[in-house]
């Protein structure tokens, strides 16, 4: 103020004030504390609040983790060493039914001598997955995201390696199907071409192709039945097969209910429709039971395929609809861009329109994702035996029986860590988008 | 608004205009729904025209470009672009669409790729150029609208008057040989409105037959060779630009010009 006007209507200021330090109360963990727990008094009390019942938990929490057992044989067997351990009726966590029993909740009745295969399987999806997700990484590992598939089916199922092979090699056809006859025909007729020629070659020569090429090199592991598949084995064979398989189908369906053509418009309507409308607990009982008066006489459908085209179905309808919220949400002037630069529809929806949508419909999706990895523990209602069901046939042995909370927290925690990492995945995604649009 | 906004001199030597029919509408209508948008619009484009359509909003002058590149469809009459019909035929759609440039009011850049992407996209999906051949070309014409510096930005990041160059350059990219302007500048900020009016006085002076629907005035006056007046669906008045503004012959038109230049 040492420059400070005569009268307000004129002023210059000649001097300008140098940046001073800030006051004490403005800076480093005494603002923190100030601005976050003790604002006012209020705040204050809350936070003493807040602190005690935090503490309630935790240490009543903590001493029943902390003491746990981990080596026992049975629950009686537990509980006499926390007599020994702890004094006489002191009770804590007994883990050992994990320790005991988690082969079971893992691999379910898979036969033991195969328990390396189930976790290459995963180790063989988790490296086919990884340049889907983080675009950084070589291209060509894409190549092996291809033959992934077939590596990760002989994993699980076994049998001869042929089988998948010339069951993929129907898709090679349909491939070069369209390739060929695409450059030389019309391109509707190349798309025909690549459905019916696949579909023709599967019902007629692939089973041949199969059983020659067997008996040429007959390679393979030991066939497993689907019925042998247990724990999380099931779950997540389930559900991330579900998940790869319902986002494609739930884009088309989405696009579908948005066509201007009438038929493919009203058939995305009802099935999106019909599918949400009824629980997918009523889905998994029809894929259970009713399927089988559908399908001719003697038919042996795999129960599991039939619950993974369940599910697949059920979450793609609700991806379809939070695609939809996504495509919605793009202004007008993008297709039309599109459009006056002379790109197609599918061009324009597969480098313009989705990747925008999907972008948009991140969160909705992963929400989506991590719903049907959770709801595969439904399938203990059809008799499958995944890990809840498990748990129910674990506490039903006379060993262990009266064991709950060890049981569930540990099915829980498995859950919460996969269910975690997608999240965590979404978010990383996100900022990753949204970085290139700022 | 009577002024040229651009103050640079036009040089008009390259501006022939040919024989050749570049777009020809003959008894052409619309509807929207019941409503009669577009009625009996004949109007003929030789190629090297620069034609300016003006009128009050809802005339629908926008509606009768974006039916040239089959933005909108047409009920009644027919559109020849480039000697091609406008049907229902999809091949005929897109083929039209790819020799026909346009640039929106509100830019409809890509924001999920870069400058130079949302340049090369096109050139690359639907002309089937290599790459490299269409990055080269993209740069030449970011060159051209004088923001090659920005190529690997997105666009959120530019101005109003840069993305709107950037939407020529990415039209031009596809070496177009008619070039729709649909209101480019009205979206612009005025000090933006000038950029955006060089760039496009610059490929009227390279032959580029272009139609724009602006309300600028000053490029009708310095740039066009025709300017069209449209009310109530119809072409009203249509004259060469000298004429059109000093000597009006409709009252529509009359009231209409001392609305907009009046001030």
């Amino acid at each position: 103020m040492t420059d400070a006007p005569d009268r307000e209507q004129s002023y210059v200021r000649t001097a300008m004030l140098p940046p001073q330090t800030a006051p004490s109360t403005q800076v480093g963990a005494v603002r923190w504390v100030h601005e976050n727990l003790l604002s006012s008094w209020l705040n204050a009390i809350l936070t003493i609040l807040s602190v005690y019942f935090v503490w309630t938990i935790v240490s009543s929490i903590y001493p029943w983790l902390a003491n746990s057992v981990w080596d026992a044989t049975s629950l009686t067997d537990c509980r006499a060493k926390m007599d020994e351990r702890l004094g006489e009726g002191v009770r804590a966590a007994c883990f050992a039914v994990i320790s005991d029993r988690w082969q079971q909740l893992v691999f379910g009745f898979y036969p033991q001598n195969g328990y390396w295969r189930p976790p290459t399987a995963l180790f063989v999806f988790l490296i086919a997955i990884a340049p889907v997700l983080f675009t950084q990484l070589p291209r060509k590992l894409l190549w092996f995201t291809m033959i992934a598939p077939i590596l990760i089916f002989t994993l699980l199922w076994g049998g001869s390696i042929w089988a998948p092979i010339s069951v993929a090699l129907g898709f090679v056809i349909g491939f070069i199907a369209y390739r060929v006859i695409g450059s030389r025909f019309s391109a509707l007729l190349a798309v025909l071409a690549a459905i019916i020629l696949p579909i023709l070659y599967w019902f007629t020569l692939s089973g041949t192709v199969n059983a020659a090429l067997t008996a040429i090199a007959p390679k393979g592991l030991p066939y497993v039945e689907s019925k042998d598949f247990g724990g999380f084995t099931l779950s997540i064979v389930i559900g991330l097969t579900s998940i790869m398989l319902s986002l494609p189908l739930g884009i088309l369906l989405a696009l579908g209910r948005q066509s201007n053509l009438f038929i493919i418009n009203k058939v995305s309507v009802v099935f999106i429709e019909v599918i949400r409308g009824v629980p997918l607990i009523v889905w998994l009982f029809t894929a259970q039971l009713l399927l089988n008066y559908f399908l001719p006489k003697g038919t042996n459908f795999d129960l599991m395929l039939r619950v993974i085209i369940m599910v697949t179905l059920f979450s793609s309808a609700y991806i379809a609809e939070v695609i939809r919220g996504g495509l919605a949400a793009l202004p007008k002037g993008q297709y039309e861009a599109a459009d006056a630069l002379g790109l197609d529809y599918w061009k324009s929806m597969r480098l313009i329109v989705l990747p925008q949508a999907l972008r948009i419909s991140i969160p909705g999706i992963v929400s989506s994702f991590i719903g049907l990895f959770k709801d595969t523990t439904l399938v203990a209602f059809i008799g499958m035996y995944d890990p809840i069901g498990l748990t129910s046939s674990i506490r039903a042995s006379t060993d262990w029986n009266g064991v709950y909370w060890e049981l569930y927290i540990f099915v829980g925690l498995i859950f919460f860590i996969f269910c975690f990492s997608m999240s965590r995945y979404s978010m990383y995604l996100e900022r990753k988008l949204h970085r290139g649009n700022r | 608004m009577s002024e040229l906004a651009s103050n640079r001199p036009v040089n008009s030597a390259a501006m022939q205009i040919s024989d050749e029919v570049a777009i020809q509408i003959s008894a052409m209508n619309k509807w929207f729904g019941t409503f009669h948008v577009l009625r009996d619009i004949n109007l003929t484009v030789y190629r090297g025209e620069r034609i300016v359509i003006c009128g009050p909003s809802g005339s629908g002058k926008s509606t009768l470009i974006r039916c040239i590149n089959r933005l909108e469809e047409h009920q009644q009459g027919t559109i020849m672009v480039d000697g091609t019909e406008l049907s229902s035929d999809l091949k005929n759609i897109d083929r039209i669409r790819s020799e026909v440039g346009m640039v929106f009011q509100h830019f409809n850049l890509f924001p999920h790729l870069t400058i130079l992407e949302n340049c090369t996209l096109a050139p690359i999906w639907v002309r089937k150029t290599p790459k490299k051949e269409a990055e080269e070309v993209a740069m030449h014409f970011l060159q051209k609208v004088k923001i090659p510096e920005q190529a690997n930005k997105y666009p959120g990041q530019l101005s109003g008057g840069q993305q709107q160059r950037v939407a020529i350059a990415r039209s031009l990219c596809m070496k177009p040989r008619i070039m729709l302007f649909d209101e480019p500048t009205s979206a612009l900020d005025p000090e933006m409105i000038k950029e955006v009016l060089d760039t496009m006085i610059e490929l009227a002076e390279e032959g580029m037959t272009m139609l724009c629907v602006t309300h600028e005035m000053g490029f009708a006056q310095a740039v066009a060779n025709r300017v069209i007046f449209m009310d109530q669906g119809q072409i009203v008045e249509q004259n060469e630009p000298r004429e059109f503004f000093n000597n009006p012959q409709s009252d529509r038109t009359k009231l209409f010009l001392s609305q907009i230049l009046g001030h």
